[in-house]
């Protein structure tokens, strides 16, 4: 099998360690005999729709205000992807762009990509600080997800959006409606980095698989399972961190 | 009459807090002053006879003004704020220490700089760099840039501005300032051969267009240009030319200033700390000191406490402890590593997450530790993130059982000196409070001493 992995604009979001989520999906793929291709999708470029998996990731103010007016312009591009079965995950600033607009600190309304049913607007305080999230993917099996935020915007989820997953500790997605991120069937959105995926692989494996179901009738692979034994004592030590010192000003 | 007074109680913090043993007292008195009267700290530097100095910069303000003191210190009483208390009250402690003094010379936090220039004129000022370091802490790059601008539009005619033209970001601060000393990089064959993946600002502060880069030197630190609209790097005055990078032995290049030009051999190892001497340089060019002083000062440079030090600990070997903050020091303790005569086969490397760290570790992710991982046969993580950093290690694509696990700092040092050969070095890449505990320990064990006890 193989996978092909379309990362947007790496030349300009790619803070909080983008890379480190690129490498933990390119390698636990590899690391089960899965080639992957990773592509750059550029301003201007068009979305491939041989991507099986989309990346956004995040930037300062500058670099995202540079992206967000090609961002809305992708708009269809993304959505005929989704809708052939790639999956998506968009961290930080990615996941703000990726909604129906961004009001920013001025009050000036910016528009997004209108591909997650939320919208952002700018607080005075960041919210920054180690955060913990329950998650229930597949029904009956909660799992946990443990990051960093660091985010001016509140973002709101529209009325029966499905958010990412349910604050255990932390800010989330506005530090008052205790959800976190959103979740609209194989994509996904979140202020969590740190970077996200090496201390949390549960959720690279279900993004590797359902970025496969595709080429494997429309049900993601079982993949073979990994030791992780490193991968979960990073995972405590984050959890530990956002109990004791998460959702803080 | 009422300074006085409130120098008396302050004072009095001072030696309490000393006395007590919570290590040196460095801020207190001053967050005292500050509490008794606000205006006191603008009193006190301006009866400087020679006035003050100040130096900031997200990497290298505590080497760059260890060099300048050593410079300015010749002949001259100097108040130094040496210990790294950097921020207003650090600010306020040091001049209420200054009596007597010629001249006060103030290294100062990043984010503390406008606060420190609304209450103090400068006879000059460094603005060294801005990296993007910890960002839970201070919010974005640009916001803090942003700020520095502010700050320079309203200073004085009279306070000479020392600019590090090499980045982007301040290159242009200097332009149209009378008196002004920018300073700068210029040997092409010391640069990188792409901007790093780690490099903050690729874009230009005026049109938003990526710069084109004839060199590229450290992080986002070099020869740019915009395309787009013209900005571009300022002509440097003061300059290192022909820079050969020695590994951890240290660095030479030709010193090039208005007054002449002359070659140094810098003790520090790495471009970055040429980088530091050359802000050193600028800065006493700008407050008149002659070109032979320049360089005496910078050959006999001592390194910064902790942040490049040679400790032997025994049976011939050497622990050095090489202090690792942000992507961007990252980066250039690694290629200095592997400049030298014998990339290290070992290294210990620890990150911490508390405060003085950065809570938020993602940045290991964005340092090209590459290299490093294709020289090295065993990698020792240690610190409260040891498994975080053992990811990046795994991930990064070094063998599981190349690298070692051992969170507690003691028993990492422990182990990594026994993996170390008699008469061997041992690299340590630590955080800062990663850096301060493994020197306690050394402090413990009588390799080395604290470093208040070492004034
Ligand atoms: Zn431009």
């Amino acid at each position: 099998m193989k996978l092909v992995l379309g990362h947007l604009y790496p030349e300009y979001l790619n803070i909080y360690a983008d890379r480190g989520n690129i490498a933990v999906l390119t390698q636990r793929a590899a690391w089960r005999g899965i080639e992957v291709e990773v592509l750059a999708i550029g301003l201007g470029d068009a979305v491939p729709a041989r991507a099986d998996l989309l990346y956004v990731g995040g930037g300062q103010d500058r670099e995202q205000a540079l992206v967000a007016p090609d961002m809305a312009a992708k708009a269809e591009g993304l959505r005929s992807s989704l809708d052939a079965g790639a999956a998506l995950l968009a961290v930080c600033g990615g996941y703000q762009l990726l909604g129906r607009s961004y009001v920013d600190a001025a009050g000036a309304l910016l528009p997004g990509a209108g591909i997650l049913p939320l919208h952002t607007e700018a607080g005075r305080r960041r919210l920054i600080g180690d955060v913990l999230l329950e998650c229930e993917l597949e029904p009956g099996s909660p799992r946990t997800l443990a990051g960093f935020e660091n985010h001016a915007g509140r973002t709101l989820l529209d009325e029966g959006a499905l958010p990412l997953g349910r604050v255990l500790a932390g800010f989330g997605n506005d530090g008052q409606s205790g959800f976190e991120g959103c979740r609209l069937g194989r994509a996904l959105g979140t202020y969590l980095h740190g970077p996200l995926l090496p201390r949390n692989p549960w959720l690279a494996d279900w993004l590797i698989a359902e970025a496969l179901a595709r080429q494997n009738g429309g049900v993601p692979p079982q993949l073979a399972p990994l030791g992780d034994a490193l991968e979960s004592a990073a995972h405590d030590v984050a959890a530990r961190r956002a109990r004791e010192r998460g959702g803080r000003f | 009459m009422r300074l006085t007074c409130e120098i008396a109680v302050a004072q009095a913090v001072g030696a309490l807090s000393r006395r007590s043993g919570r290590g040196g007292g460095t801020t207190l008195p001053g967050k005292v002053l500050l509490r008794l009267d606000d205006g006191a700290v603008t009193r006190l530097a301006a009866r400087l006879p020679e006035g003050v100095a100040i130096v900031s910069a997200t990497n290298g303000k505590t080497t760059t003004s260890a060099l300048a003191a050593r410079i300015l210190g010749e002949g001259r009483l100097l108040c130094h704020n040496a210990s790294g208390a950097n921020l207003l009250s650090g600010v306020a402690s040091t001049l209420l220490d200054s009596r007597g003094s010629d001249m006060a010379l103030l290294e100062v936090d990043e984010a503390a700089l406008p606060e420190v220039l609304r209450r103090i004129e400068p006879r000059a000022l460094v603005l060294g760099n801005l990296f993007r370091d910890q960002l839970d802490r201070y919010g974005e790059l640009e916001s803090l840039a942003t700020a520095w601008r502010a700050a320079v539009r309203v200073l004085p005619a009279s306070t000479r501005l020392v600019v590090n033209a090499d980045d982007p970001v301040l290159g242009n601060l200097a332009a149209g300032r009378a008196g002004s000393v920018t300073y700068g990089v210029d040997d092409p064959a010391q640069a990188r051969p792409s901007l790093q993946h780690a490099a903050d600002s690729k874009y230009c502060v005026s049109c938003g267009a990526p710069y084109d880069y004839a060199a590229a030197y450290v992080g986002h630190l070099g020869d740019y240009r915009c395309p787009s609209c013209g900005n571009t790097r300022p002509p440097l005055q003061v300059a290192a030319r022909s820079v050969r990078l020695d590994g951890l032995e240290g660095a030479c290049f030709d010193l090039v200033t208005p007054a002449g030009t002359c070659p140094v051999r810098l003790p520090l190892p790495g471009l970055y700390n040429v980088y530091n001497a050359l802000a050193a340089a600028a800065l006493c060019h700008a407050l008149d000191t002659p070109l032979a002083a320049l360089v005496a000062g910078l050959e006999s440079a001592l390194p910064a406490w902790g942040r490049f030090e040679r400790i032997a600990v025994g049976d011939g070997k050497t622990v050095t402890l090489l202090l690792v903050k942000n992507p961007a020091g990252a980066n250039e303790a690694v290629r200095t590593l592997l400049s030298g005569a014998e990339p290290p086969k070992l290294a210990l490397v620890a990150l911490n997450d508390q405060t003085a760290d950065g809570r938020d570790v993602s940045w290991i992710w964005d340092v090209d530790y590459e290299p490093l991982l294709a020289v090295a046969d065993r990698l020792v993580a240690s610190g409260d993130r040891a498994a975080e950093l053992a990811l990046r290690f795994r991930y990064g694509g070094m063998a599981e059982d190349a690298v070692e696990v051992v969170p507690a700092l003691e028993e990492a040092l422990d182990r990594a000196l026994a993996l170390t050969p008699a008469g061997g070095e041992l690299v340590v890449l630590p955080t800062y409070t990663a850096m301060l505990a493994l020197r306690r320990i050394l402090a413990a064990r009588g390799h080395v001493r604290n470093f208040w006890d070492a004034a």
